[in-house]
């Protein structure tokens, strides 16, 4: 074994308390992901606002650029969710690009992605959750129940059916906040590892794991704009089947 | 068996899944890049189908690898 320890890769998203607050016993300190969760969401009012706030007929660029994210999200509801997802196209919209950013801001260096916290990713799967599951129970009430039977099914089937799509449609939110947490963490780590390695071995063969690096940075990226996709996707399918009932 | 030697099998072990994610990431772009060949019209249609199942699929992998970081480094 070599005497060089490797600096530890998950270092990086340690949770720094910023100022300290106390709400009723409760922790409630601003930390760095906080700051960082402010800091997206002050990104997107930003640039919507320096894109609309005077719109004209034939858009400038900031204003084609808030277009084109709008349409682009319109056209994920469409094909996925069909005409009757329409109202839901603001929920989807800021789900995808409070994501989104935050992702791409975490690709900065020194920069925290705070999606890699699975706290935060859960929490915005639980929100995903409680939403589709009460849009589904006031537009159907108790017939929203028949999502979990399948149509033209034994009667025999019915108990061992039941009970995997009951337990699949609550595994929703656990698998929601663990696909983009699980991706996030596993990239950055994977990166700390290489940069590590690249410290390693030296300035002559440290050059190899440093291209690597450089290489899986753009591999990062991909991933970063593919799991915001895949979070909004996945809320606009499970909102097809709240309002469709399959 | 010390314990950090434990630790590196185990985390080697982990990583197994990933012989059937390289085969499920696989199967998905063969059938995408028959499917665009068959119909090239089709392309706009399938490439997001297609990229959805990689993430998907591609998930799964970084579960194993998270496992693996976390027998390794916690």
């Amino acid at each position: 074994m070599s005497s060089v320890v490797l600096p530890n890769p998950l270092h990086q998203f340690e949770v720094k308390e910023i100022f300290h607050l106390e709400l009723m016993g409760i922790d409630i300190s601003f930390t760095n992901v906080s700051f960082y969760m402010l800091l997206t969401s002050f990104c997107i009012i930003f640039f919507m606002f320096l894109g609309l706030y005077k719109t004209k007929l034939v858009p400038g660029r900031f204003q084609a650029v808030c277009e084109a994210s709008f349409e682009f999200v319109e056209k994920m509801i469409r094909e996925n969710t069909g005409e009757k997802g329409k109202s839901f196209l603001p929920f989807v919209f800021a789900l995808f690009f409070f994501i989104l950013l935050g992702n791409i801001i975490g690709m900065i260096p020194y920069a925290y992605t705070f999606t890699s916290q699975i706290i935060v990713t859960f929490c915005l799967a639980m929100l995903v959750f409680i939403v589709v599951t009460s849009v589904g129970l006031l537009r159907h009430g108790l017939h929203f129940l028949k999502l979990f039977v399948p149509k033209g099914l034994p009667v025999l089937l019915y108990p061992l059916v039941i009970f995997i799509e009951v337990l699949s449609y609550l595994s929703r939110p656990v698998t929601l906040s663990v696909r983009l947490f699980a991706n996030m963490m596993a990239g950055h780590t994977i990166l700390k590892v290489f940069a590590g390695f690249s410290v390693i071995m030296g300035a002559y063969f440290g050059i190899a794991p440093a291209i690597f690096t450089t290489l899986l940075m753009g591999f990062e990226f991909l991933v970063a704009i593919l799991q915001a996709y895949v979070f909004a996707v996945l809320t606009c399918i499970y909102l097809h089947d709240a309002l469709y009932l399959h | 068996m010390d314990v950090q030697a434990a630790k590196m099998i185990g985390a080697g072990l982990a990583v197994f899944g990933l012989l059937g994610v390289g085969i499920g990431i696989g199967n998905i772009f063969s059938s995408l890049i028959q499917a665009i060949s068959r119909n090239p019209e089709s392309k706009s249609q399938v490439l997001p189908i297609g990229l959805l199942g990689f993430a998907l699929t591609e998930a799964v992998a970084i579960f194993a690898l998270v496992i693996a970081f976390l027998i390794l480094f916690l």
